[in-house]
C-alpha cells in the first residue's frame, strides 16, 4: 500500500503483534539457563541442562534418526514433487489428471491424523514392518505435495522460450531440462527441498503412528516428555533447536537480499551503457 | 518424447495412488469392519486361497455396524461439535489478531519490509511443537503468566488456564497466526492507498474510510487466512493434548486415543471418516474461492 | 573508356536450375476448430533474405514454428534440402532459431550462450573456442564474453542472440520479430548490420514481421500473409508497385482505392467510370477484364501530383479542396476532398520552405497522374 500514514496504532499494534509471537520464545530460552529445575522459579544462570541434554542418549539417537528420516524424505519429496509439479504446469490434459491434482493438493488441507492412520494401516495390510522406512515413506508423501506447490508457482512464470532455445542448439529434451530449466529454478527447488526438511523435522503426528519402536523421532521424544510436565532440558532442546533456525533465516534473507541489490545495480549499470 | 511425458506422469501418479489413494481406501474398509482381539485387530480379513467365496464372505462381513455406534454414543458428536466451535472460536481470534499486524505491516516504509517478512516466518520455520510447549510453561499455575499477574498485582490468586478451552484458544492463534498475517498482508500490500485517500476527500472519517473501502478490498486475503486456520485446527491433536484438559473434546484427540488408548481401530477409522466428510465442505468452499481470485486475476 | 560491369542481380527463384532449399508443400496446420495454416505452399532458396510479412494472427509465427520444428504440420509436407524434415526433432535439424524475447540464458554468460549449441555438437572441443571468438568478433561482443545477459544492455542482447544462433552455421536462420524491442535509431542500424552479416555469412534467413518498413528494407522477397495463407511473394519493389490485391496494397505503405468498372480499351489500356460526374480513369493493365467489371483503382499518394492551377497535358485531372496538411518535415501529405466525396491523398516533397509554398487549407486545387501511375485491382 503506499501513500498511507504509519500510524500510532500501527506501530502500537506491530509492537504488540510480534511481542505475542516472540516473547513466549524468549522465556522458553531464558529459563532453559534457569539453575533451578523449577522452570518458572528463576534460581541464578547456569548451563547445566544442556550438559544433561547432550548426555541424554535416548534424545541424542532420537535426534539422529530424525536428521536421517529428514534428510532422505525431502530429497525424495524434492524429486517427485518437481515431477509432480511438472505434470502440473506443463502436462496438459491427460486420463487421471483431475485425480492426479486432487491427489496432490488433497494431504495439504487433510488433518494429519488422518493421513497417519491410513499410512499406518496400508503398511500393517501390507506388511511392512515400522521402522524408519515408513517414516521416511510417509514424510516424503505429503512433503512432495508442498514441494509440488513451490516448484509449480515458479514454473508458471518460467519463459518456456528458453527451454525452446536450448532444444533449438541441439539439446535433448532432458538435456534443456538439466542444463536451463533446473539452474534457472534452483531457488524454489532449494526452497521446496527446505519447506520437506522443516516438516518432516516437526512432524509429530504422522511419525507416531508410522514408526516402530527403535525408530523414535525427536518430536515423539519431546512430546512424550512433555506430556508428563515441563522440564529445562526441553528448553535447552528448544534453544538450541530456534538458535539453528534463526541462523538459518537470518542468513537466508541477508543472502537473498544481496542478491537482489547486485542484479538490480548489474542492471542499473547495463543502462547506462546503451 | 511421449514415453518421456508418460515416465514423468507416471512415477508421481504411481506413489500418490499407492501411499494416499490406496490407504485411504483401507481405512475405509476398516470402517466398515468389526474389532477383533487379532493381529492386526480387525475382521473380516481378506483371505484370497479362500477363492472367490472368500471374497464374498468378505464383503458380507463388511457393514455400517462401526457407523451407527457413532451416531449412538454421544462422546463422537460432542467432539465434533465442539471441534467446530474451538475451530471456529480460534479462527475469530487470530483474525482480530492477526489483521492489525498485517495492516501495520503493508503500511510500514518500505525498507522496513523485509525485515518484518523475515520476523514473520521465522515462529513458521521453528518447531511447532516447542512453539506449544513454550505456552505450558506460562499458562500453568506456577508459569510466568500468573507469576507476572500476581506481581503486579492485578490478582490474589493463580488463575487456572492451561488444561481448559482457553489454552487451546492461545495455543492454536499463537500456532497459526503467521497463516493468517501473511495472506491478509499480501492483499493489503498490492492495494493502492490513494483509494483511502481519496474516500477521506470524499468526507470519511479514517475509521469509516478503512471499513468502506480498505477492509472489503482485503476480503480475499481474509478469507484465505480463516480457511488457512480453520481447517487444519478442527483437525488439531498436539495443541488439545498439552494445552487442553480432560473437558477438552477435539475430534483429532478422540481419533487418536480410539486409536493408541481403546485400539478400536474400526471406530477410529469410522470417525476419520466422518471427519473428512465435514471437511469436504469447507475445502471444496476454499478451492472455488481461490479459483475465483485466480479468475479476478488478483 | 571505364569498363561498365553488369550488376549481378540476386533472383534464384527466376532460375530454373536452382533448387529450393525449403519447400512448402501443401501445408495445413489447425489447433482444434482453428486452422493456422491453410494449404500453402511455398519455396524458398539459398541464400535468400526472405521475410514473412502479415497482422497478429495471420500465422507467420506457427509457419516459422514449423520450420524450427516446434510444430508439426496437420497435412501436407516441408522439405528441407529435399529432405522431409516433418519427423525430424529440434535439437537435429540444421535450422536455428532468434527469439524474439531473444531467451537468452541468465545464469550463462556472454561466451556460454554463445558455445552453447556448439558443445551440442559434433565440432572438437579444441575448435570451440576459436568459434566464439569468430562470433563475437562478427558482432561486436568481445568485451562482453564475461558478462551476463543481465548486465549487458537490449541492443546488445540481440547480438547474442543473433551470435548464438549463428555459431553453428545453420542452414537455415529463423528470426522472429528480432527488431521489435528495438528504438528506432538502433532498429535502422540493426537492419544493415542484419543484411550485411547475412550477406558475409551466405546463411538464407527467414525473418517473420508485422513491421512492413521492416520487411522492405531487410528483405529478399516478401511473403505478404493473411489468415494462413500467402497472398503475394515477390520482391519488395513489386510487392509495392504491382501488389496482387487490395490486400497487399493496402497492407504496405500508403495507397489510394477508387472503386468503379473497367471498360477496357485498345491493348491494355483501360477505362475506369467511377463517382458521379467524375471524368473516366485512364490507366493500364495486363488483366483480362469484362466489360463493366468492378475494380478497385490504387495509386499510390507520391505518383499523384498536386497544382494549384489545372495541368495540360495530364492523362487524369481532378479537382478537389484541401481538407488537411500532414506535415512531415521532408514531405507533406494533401488529403484532397473531391466533390463526389472521396478523399484522395498526395504526397509532395518539400522542396520549397514553408513560407513560400503555395498551397494551403481549403485552397482549390488539381490532382493529375499519369495513365501508368496506378494498378488496377480485381479482389
Amino acid at each position: 500500500m503506499n501513500g498511507r500514514r504509519f500510524s500510532w496504532f500501527n506501530a502500537t499494534s506491530l509492537t504488540l503483534g510480534f511481542a505475542f509471537l516472540y516473547l513466549p520464545m524468549l522465556i522458553l530460552v531464558i529459563y532453559s539457563f534457569n539453575e533451578s529445575r523449577l522452570v518458572t522459579v528463576w534460581a541464578g544462570f547456569s548451563t547445566k541442562w544442556y550438559g544433561e541434554l547432550l548426555q541424554n542418549d535416548a534424545f541424542l539417537d532420537a535426534a539422529w534418526v530424525t536428521l536421517k528420516v529428514g534428510f532422505w524424505s525431502s530429497t525424495l519429496a524434492t524429486v517427485l514433487g518437481t515431477m509432480a509439479a511438472y505434470v502440473v504446469v506443463r502436462s496438459g490434459r491427460f486420463t487421471g489428471r483431475s485425480l492426479f491434482s486432487g491427489m496432490i493438493y488433497a494431504p495439504l488441507v487433510m488433518p494429519e491424523v488422518i493421513t497417519g492412520l491410513a499410512l499406518l494401516l496400508f503398511f500393517i495390510a501390507i506388511g511392512l514392518d515400522r521402522g524408519v522406512l515408513t517414516i521416511v515413506l510417509a514424510h516424503t508423501t505429503f512433503a512432495m505435495c508442498y514441494v509440488s506447490v513451490v516448484v509449480s508457482s515458479r514454473l508458471v512464470t518460467f519463459d518456456q522460450s528458453l527451454e525452446e532455445a536450448a532444444l533449438d542448439l541441439g539439446s535433448t529434451p532432458f538435456d534443456a531440462f538439466r542444463s536451463v530449466t533446473l539452474p534457472i529454478i534452483a531457488p524454489a527447488v532449494i526452497s521446496g527441498w527446505l519447506l520437506a526438511f522443516t516438516l518432516s523435522l516437526d512432524d509429530l503426528v504422522i511419525a507416531s503412528f508410522t514408526s516402530g519402536p527403535s525408530s523414535t523421532t525427536l518430536p515423539i521424544k519431546i512430546f512424550s516428555s512433555v506430556r508428563l510436565g515441563v522440564s529445562p532440558e526441553i528448553n535447552a532442546l528448544s534453544t538450541i533447536m530456534i538458535g539453528i533456525v534463526t541462523v538459518g533465516v537470518i542468513t537466508a534473507s541477508i543472502v537473498s537480499r544481496r542478491r537482489l541489490v547486485r542484479q538490480r545495480d548489474d542492471e542499473q549499470r547495463a543502462l547506462h551503457q546503451e | 518424447m511421449d514415453l518421456r511425458r508418460t515416465f514423468l506422469i507416471f512415477v508421481p501418479f504411481a506413489w500418490l495412488l499407492l501411499l494416499f489413494l490406496i490407504p485411504f481406501g483401507i481405512v475405509l474398509k476398516i470402517s466398515l469392519s468389526d474389532i477383533a482381539l487379532s493381529i492386526p485387530p480387525y475382521t473380516p480379513q481378506l483371505d484370497l486361497s479362500a477363492g472367490w467365496s472368500g471374497i464374498v464372505e468378505y464383503f458380507r462381513a463388511l457393514d455400517l455396524e462401526n457407523y451407527v455406534f457413532l451416531t449412538q454414543d454421544n462422546l463422537y458428536f460432542l467432539a465434533y461439535m465442539s471441534s467446530v466451535q474451538i475451530a471456529f472460536i480460534s479462527m475469530v481470534i487470530t483474525l482480530i489478531v492477526g489483521y492489525p499486524i498485517a495492516y501495520g505491516m503493508a503500511k510500514a516504509p518500505d525498507h522496513w519490509r523485509p525485515t518484518l517478512m523475515m520476523l514473520v516466518i521465522l515462529p513458521f520455520w521453528t518447531s511447532f511443537l516447542i512453539r506449544v510447549y513454550a505456552w505450558m510453561g506460562i499458562l500453568s499455575q506456577e508459569g510466568f503468566l500468573n507469576q507476572f499477574l500476581l506481581w503486579i498485582g492485578i490478582i490474589d490468586t493463580p488463575l487456572t488456564i492451561l488444561n481448559t478451552n482457553w489454552a487451546v484458544y492461545i495455543g492454536i492463534v499463537y500456532t497459526y497466526l503467521p497463516f493468517m498475517i501473511l495472506p491478509i498482508y499480501a492483499a493489503l500490500e498490492k492495494m493502492d492507498g490513494s483509494l483511502m485517500e481519496a474516500a477521506e476527500d470524499l468526507g470519511c472519517s479514517q475509521t469509516s474510510a478503512f471499513w468502506l473501502v480498505t477492509f472489503p478490498l482485503s476480503r480475499p486475503g481474509v478469507i484465505a487466512g480463516c480457511f488457512l486456520v480453520f481447517i487444519p485446527a478442527l483437525g488439531e491433536v498436539v495443541i488439545p493434548s498439552l494445552l487442553g484438559g480432560s473437558q477438552t473434546l477435539m475430534i483429532g484427540k478422540v481419533l487418536w486415543e480410539e486409536f493408541f488408548s481403546n485400539r478400536d481401530w474400526p471406530v477410529a477409522s469410522a470417525v476419520a471418516v466422518i471427519l473428512l466428510l465435514i471437511l469436504v465442505i469447507p475445502i471444496v468452499l476454499f478451492q472455488r474461492n481461490e479459483q475465483k481470485q485466480r479468475e479476478a486475476g488478483r | 573508356m571505364a569498363q561498365q560491369q553488369k550488376k549481378t542481380v540476386f533472383e534464384p527463384w527466376e532460375d530454373p536450375s536452382e533448387k529450393p532449399i525449403i519447400r512448402f508443400k501443401n501445408v495445413t496446420k489447425r489447433f482444434g476448430d482453428f486452422t493456422a495454416i491453410d494449404n500453402l505452399t511455398l519455396d524458398i532458396y539459398r541464400r535468400e533474405f526472405f521475410a514473412l510479412l502479415g497482422p497478429s494472427g495471420c500465422g507467420k509465427t506457427t509457419l516459422m514454428r514449423m520450420l524450427a520444428g516446434f510444430e508439426t504440420p496437420t497435412s501436407g509436407s516441408i522439405l528441407l534440402d529435399d529432405k522431409d524434415i516433418a519427423a525430424v526433432p529440434p535439437n537435429k535439424r540444421e535450422v536455428n532459431m532468434m527469439f524474439q524475447s531473444y531467451a537468452l540464458f541468465p545464469h550463462l554468460t556472454v561466451y556460454d550462450n554463445i558455445a552453447f549449441g556448439l558443445r551440442r555438437s559434433s565440432m572438437p572441443k579444441a575448435d570451440i573456442p576459436g568459434r566464439v571468438e569468430q562470433m563475437l568478433r562478427l558482432t561486436q561482443l568481445t568485451q562482453f564474453a564475461k558478462r551476463k545477459p543481465h548486465q549487458i544492455s537490449g541492443g546488445q542482447r540481440q547480438r547474442v542472440a543473433l551470435a548464438r544462433s549463428l555459431a553453428k552455421a545453420p542452414k537455415l536462420l529463423l528470426l522472429d520479430e528480432p527488431l521489435g524491442a528495438l528504438d528506432k535509431k538502433l532498429r535502422n542500424e540493426t537492419q544493415f548490420e542484419l543484411m550485411d552479416i547475412q550477406e558475409k555469412t551466405g546463411t538464407t534467413f527467414v525473418i517473420v514481421t508485422h513491421d512492413q518498413e521492416e520487411a522492405m528494407t531487410v528483405a529478399s522477397r516478401v511473403a505478404v500473409m493473411d489468415q494462413g495463407r500467402i497472398v503475394q511473394v515477390a520482391t519488395p519493389d513489386r510487392i509495392y508497385e504491382t501488389p496482387n490485391s487490395v490486400y497487399v496494397a493496402d497492407f504496405i505503405g500508403d495507397v489510394n482505392l477508387i472503386t468503379g468498372k473497367a471498360y477496357p480499351g485498345n491493348g491494355e489500356q483501360v477505362e475506369i467510370h467511377w463517382g458521379e460526374a467524375q471524368a473516366p480513369i485512364r490507366a493500364n493493365t495486363s488483366k483480362s477484364l469484362a466489360a463493366g467489371a468492378e475494380v478497385k483503382f490504387a495509386i499510390r499518394p507520391e505518383k499523384i501530383g498536386i497544382a494549384s492551377e489545372p495541368p495540360q497535358d495530364a492523362a487524369n485531372v481532378v479537382q478537389g479542396k484541401v481538407l488537411d496538411i500532414a506535415y512531415l518535415g521532408n514531405i507533406s501529405t494533401y488529403h484532397v476532398e473531391l466533390p463526389s466525396g472521396d478523399v484522395l491523398k498526395a504526397q509532395a516533397t518539400n522542396s520549397r520552405r514553408i513560407s513560400r509554398r503555395n498551397i494551403t487549407w481549403d485552397d482549390t486545387v488539381w490532382l493529375f497522374w499519369t495513365d501508368t501511375a496506378g494498378i488496377v485491382l480485381t479482389e
